[in-house]
């Protein structure tokens, strides 16, 4: 809990390519893996991961709070999206 | 009155002095708006520049769209005045919503600086409008993210509105079909990720960009050449 009543939650944003957005890393690494003797994998994307702890009144608050920051500014929505996980708790930043 | 062009500087920005120096050498008067300043100090036409602002971090041109500036960018654009963004300054305008679409990493995966063929496909807007469709321009790109990606209905929008001003005669990166420069719906906004400022002197290999920028002193007031 923080002060005032509200709560504090750790959040993780996972970015990645939307579907159908071509990914030149993942098919690069896609295309590495037989030299090294992985066969067999397929799909690899490429994201990236940003954590923060944030706090807020509630869990759909924090959710909601969290949503529009990723589509104002962690995300670019032409070509990315967003999944988040929110966890009760501080997280790495407390 | 020569035209006065304001050429904006982010920390990270890195061809603002080239962009000058092609100003003045067109006729204009160029002058730095710093990103810090929320105004644009009443110029005839802004060029965002190329470079890394604010280091890229997250992706190139988010946190520069965040500069008290771009506001006043934004002001100027909607009133209708000429702004080109060059480079990391086309990225910045499709941050900003000012472009549509977005710009990703280049297909090779290679940051590419050379000499590249551009077709002008457009003569309809402030950065082509003293070229002419069909013209075959030589201009330099040095880019990673250059990529020009966008839906297919915004794709579609952008050759039924005759919006690609610039395409590559060679893709070099990747881009949706061929596209190197878009403008708006009002075609007072450009973006590009070749460097006019970079091609205006045989010195320099290249003097293809000077109708470009020519163009931009032109929508900016400049007098036609004799």
């Amino acid at each position: 809990m923080c002060d005032h009543g509200r709560m504090l939650f750790s959040v993780q944003v996972e970015v990645s390519l939307r579907e159908g957005v071509a990914d030149p890393q993942g098919a690069t690494i896609e295309r590495s893996l037989p030299h090294l003797g992985f066969d067999g994998v397929r799909g690899v994307r490429v994201g990236k991961s940003i954590r923060f702890d944030i706090d807020a009144v509630d869990q759909a608050a924090a959710q909601a709070e969290v949503a529009d920051l990723c589509r104002r500014f962690l995300t670019n929505p032409v070509i990315e999206d967003a999944t988040i996980t929110l966890t009760a708790g501080a997280g790495s930043a407390s | 009155m020569a035209p006065r062009v304001g050429i904006v500087q982010f920390p990270g920005s890195n061809c603002e002095l080239d962009a000058l120096e092609a100003v003045a050498a067109l006729g204009g008067v160029g002058e730095i708006l710093w990103h810090g300043d929320a105004t644009t100090n009443g110029v005839d036409a802004v060029i965002v520049p190329g470079g890394f602002a604010h280091g890229d971090y997250l992706r190139p041109g988010a946190i520069a769209r965040f500069s008290p500036v771009m506001g006043a960018v934004m002001e100027h654009a909607t009133a209708g005045g000429p702004v080109v963004g060059i480079c990391n300054g086309f990225q910045v305008l499709t941050e900003a919503g000012l472009l549509p679409g977005a710009l990703q990493k280049n297909q090779g995966l290679k940051f590419l600086c050379t000499m590249v063929s551009l077709r002008v496909t457009s003569k309809e807007s402030v950065l082509t409008s003293e070229a002419s469709v069909g013209d075959v321009l030589r201009v330099p790109i040095n880019h990673f993210e250059g990529n020009y990606t966008c839906s297919p209905e915004t794709l579609a929008a952008l050759n039924d509105n005759d919006q690609v001003v610039l395409r590559y005669v060679d893709n070099p990166n990747g881009s949706v079909d061929d596209i190197a420069g878009i403008c708006n719906v009002d075609r007072n906004v450009v973006g590009l990720m070749p460097h006019p400022e970079r091609a205006i002197s045989d010195l320099l290999g290249s003097v293809d960009g000077l109708p470009l920028l020519r163009s931009l002193l032109v929508s900016a007031g400049l007098g036609a050449p004799a």
